[in-house]
């Protein structure tokens, strides 16, 4: 474990500059913080945090001047990797018929900077869904082949993070390059440094550090231990699978649906959220056609159209599909959660609806065979 | 994920289309047509199982699932019969010889031909339904004494709906394959049976302990088959249906063909029916 000032932090912007990455991070917009293209510490929302409960969201100042004090907004680095709107090809009419071209632009190499252990475990999950099986999605790898991944590690959950139910934090631990811990004592102001891959040593040996001295691991265990008693939320996982597969008509999903506006909120904001619809262009002439791929949600009636109707006609089909989806048949696809415990779903919902609290009324209602062995 | 990590250097892109000619177009029904196409390039069709579905796309126009219909002996051409219903596939079907598509596939599970050896096979469509099936039945033709018993049970809207009524009649003609077709509705020139598919079950010869059923039509229309054929004592894990859901990539990036914990386009369209029944009867699944 290493030191770095936070007077020398700004070497740490040169450092992965000069190795020719894009710094994306945390920046304050429209009172909300998001990820984006940072030029310089200066980009970082110093001096603020967030405040975050069902259907809540807002930005506040801190009475100090962390660079990290705070959790994650509306964005996530899914929109990087993945992104809302993207060309698959182009065909071009030739003769009879037609040419089609890949798209085949190399991404700049980006790096991510302060990547939360949540976020760590969607990104995980999403390398699953388009790397992991049995077709590879190209554009995807491109990008995630060619990116720095620097995570701060969690010291302030706020009131809709549940990581520790969903074991993914709040301590960043694999598939990172570099993780930060950020310390503030006083005036002193200062950040412990790990490497968690070949490019995070290649990094941290250009840095001004100085090593750690015994006694401070401790502070930042003490500091993680608490951060891990104080989650604004919890779930209980124990056989999820089975009680959702086991509950397709309880009756909270018509709870959940009466409140729920299938607004698509959700799943734009979810780190792990995949789904996606294309869109066929062709220009004036008829010579020049496009593929694009573009976001989709579960919660749109034309999600599940097939020639006679659709298929989930109803808001409770579709919150149903999604919750269902995200806890338990994620589990058979791909071998992990869909749920990584980040909030962002509860917190972005217009309705307040909190995925941890339907999970227990769920619970909570069950018919006898909850009770048996 | 670096480059160094297991996953290989040149991925081949699953989403881009290879160009395919149009050899021909044959109308089969008012409002169904049958696609002959050959690759542009010299690299040839690629092989596929009764049961698989490509991803065809018309020039500007947008890309859907389409099943294969063709005879997997004949591997140098693909066969789409396509009923046209909206967008695509009408523009599909003003395409003539010469016309290029584009085309993603061979994708998705298959009919379980293999397993019927020593059994009897017993097919039951409706509609447009009969074209994911005519492949399978091509195939047990040609391996015919591998087989029991072999019954087609088919039921079409109208008279005037029934597809492949040439080689319908030729099948009929093979004295080991018990063709059997009714209409929902009938017309003057009709003199066969009338009402739904799932009357012809209990008119088909075949040991229901020791059968396989290939199932393929409307989900409502595959319900009561399902039904009827374990109503004749048919076992679940015996009866195999093809499932159709909105589909966008085919290779499990869109979401949208999700079915319970299934991808339609990689783990069906075909399946065994004791694997998908406790979703079978979910409404909003
Ligand atoms: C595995 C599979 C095999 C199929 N095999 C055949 C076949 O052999 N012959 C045949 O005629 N039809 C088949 N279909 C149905 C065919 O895909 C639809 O009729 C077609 O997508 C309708 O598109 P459209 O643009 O003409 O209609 P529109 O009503 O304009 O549909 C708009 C879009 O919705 C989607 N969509 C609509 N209906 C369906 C549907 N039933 N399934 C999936 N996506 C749909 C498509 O993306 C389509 O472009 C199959 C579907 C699936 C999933
Ligand atoms: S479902 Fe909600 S809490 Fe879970 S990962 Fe998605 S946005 Fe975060
Ligand atoms: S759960 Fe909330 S965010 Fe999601 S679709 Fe419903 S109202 Fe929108």
């Amino acid at each position: 474990m290493k030191i770095l000032e936070r007077n020398n932090f700004h070497r740490l912007f040169d450092v992965l500059k000069e190795s020719g990455f894009d710094i994306i991070g945390p920046t304050l917009q429209d009172q909300a913080i998001v990820y984006d293209h940072l030029e310089g510490v200066e980009d970082l929302p110093e001096g603020w945090t967030d405040e975050q409960a069902p259907g809540k969201y807002r930005v506040k100042k801190r009475n100090d001047k962390a660079l990290f004090g705070y959790v994650v907004g509306p964005t996530s680095w899914k929109k990087f990797l993945y992104p809302p709107r993207q060309k698959l090809w182009s065909a071009q009419k030739a003769g009879s018929g037609f040419e089609v071209a890949a798209e085949e632009g190399v991404p700049q190499k980006m790096a991510f900077l302060g990547v939360r252990s949540c976020e760590l475990a969607a990104i995980a999950v999403q390398d699953k869904i388009f790397c992991g099986g049995s077709f590879v999605d190209p554009h995807y790898k491109k990008r995630r082949e060619n990116v720095f991944l620097a995570a701060v590690n969690c010291a302030e959950p706020k009131g809709t993070c549940f990581c520790v139910s969903m074991n993914t934090g709040p301590r960043a631990l694999g598939g990172l390059d570099l993780s930060l811990t950020e310390m503030i004592e006083g005036e002193r102001h200062y950040f412990f440094l790990r490497s968690g891959s070949a490019e995070g040593e290649k990094v941290l040996s250009r840095l001004p550090l100085k090593d750690a001295e015994g006694g401070q691991q401790k502070k930042e265990d003490a500091l993680l231990e608490e951060a891990r008693r104080h989650m604004g939320r919890a779930m209980d996982t124990r056989d999820i699978k089975r009680l959702l597969y086991d509950n397709p008509d309880h009756p909270q999903w018509d709870k959940a649906a009466e409140r729920c506006l299938s607004c698509a909120n959700c799943t734009m904001a979810c780190p792990t959220c995949f789904c996606s619809t294309v869109e066929d262009v062709s220009d004036l002439t008829g010579e020049h056609a496009e593929r694009w791929r573009k976001w989709d949600s579960c919660f749109s009636l034309e999600f599940s159209y097939i020639h006679g109707g659709n298929v989930r006609q109803s808001t409770k089909g579709r919150y149903r599909q999604w919750m269902t989806h995200k806890l338990a048949s994620w589990q058979d696809q791909f071998g992990t959660s869909g749920c990584v415990g980040c909030g962002r779903c509860i917190s972005w919902c217009p309705a307040g609806i909190d995925i941890t609290e339907e999970v227990k009324a769920i619970r909570a209602d069950q018919p006898a065979r909850a009770e048996s062995p | 994920m670096r480059k160094e990590s297991h996953l290989v250097e040149e991925t081949v892109d699953p989403m881009v289309p290879r160009p395919f000619v149009v050899r021909e177009s044959r109308e089969e029904t008012r409002d169904a047509f049958t696609l002959t196409l050959e690759p542009q390039e010299a690299n040839g069709a690629p092989a596929f199982e009764p049961g698989q579905f490509n991803m065809i796309y018309v020039f500007g126009v947008g890309e859907v699932p389409v099943s294969i219909s063709g005879d997997p002996r004949q591997p140098e051409v693909l066969v789409h019969t396509v009923r046209a219903v909206g967008g695509v596939t009408r523009a599909l079907q003003k395409l003539g010889p010469g016309d290029i598509v584009g085309v993603r596939g061979p994708f998705g599970s298959a009919w379980p031909v293999d397993k019927a050896k020593g059994k009897d096979v017993v097919i039951v469509t409706g509609g447009i339904g009969l074209a994911p099936l005519r492949p399978a039945v091509c195939q047990i033709l040609g391996q015919r004494e591998k087989i029991g018993k072999f019954a087609l049970l088919y039921g079409a809207r109208t008279p005037k709906d029934i597809l492949y009524r040439e080689q319908l009649g030729q099948w009929r003609s093979n004295l080991d394959l018990q063709v059997r077709v009714t209409v929902d509705n009938a017309t003057r020139d009709w003199y066969g049976t009338v009402g739904v598919v799932t009357i012809l079950i209990h008119k088909a010869r075949f040991d229901p302990a020791n059968t396989i059923a290939m199932v393929c039509g409307p989900e409502i229309m595959m319900r009561f088959v399902v039904q009827e054929l374990i109503k004749e004592r048919m076992r679940e894990q015996d009866i195999y249906i093809s499932m159709e859901r909105n589909m966008k990539c085919a290779v499990g990036f869109c979401g949208h063909c999700q079915y319970g914990p299934n991808f339609i386009c990689k783990d069906g369209p075909v399946f065994r029916f004791s694997d998908v029944r406790h979703l079978f009867g979910l409404r909003e699944i």
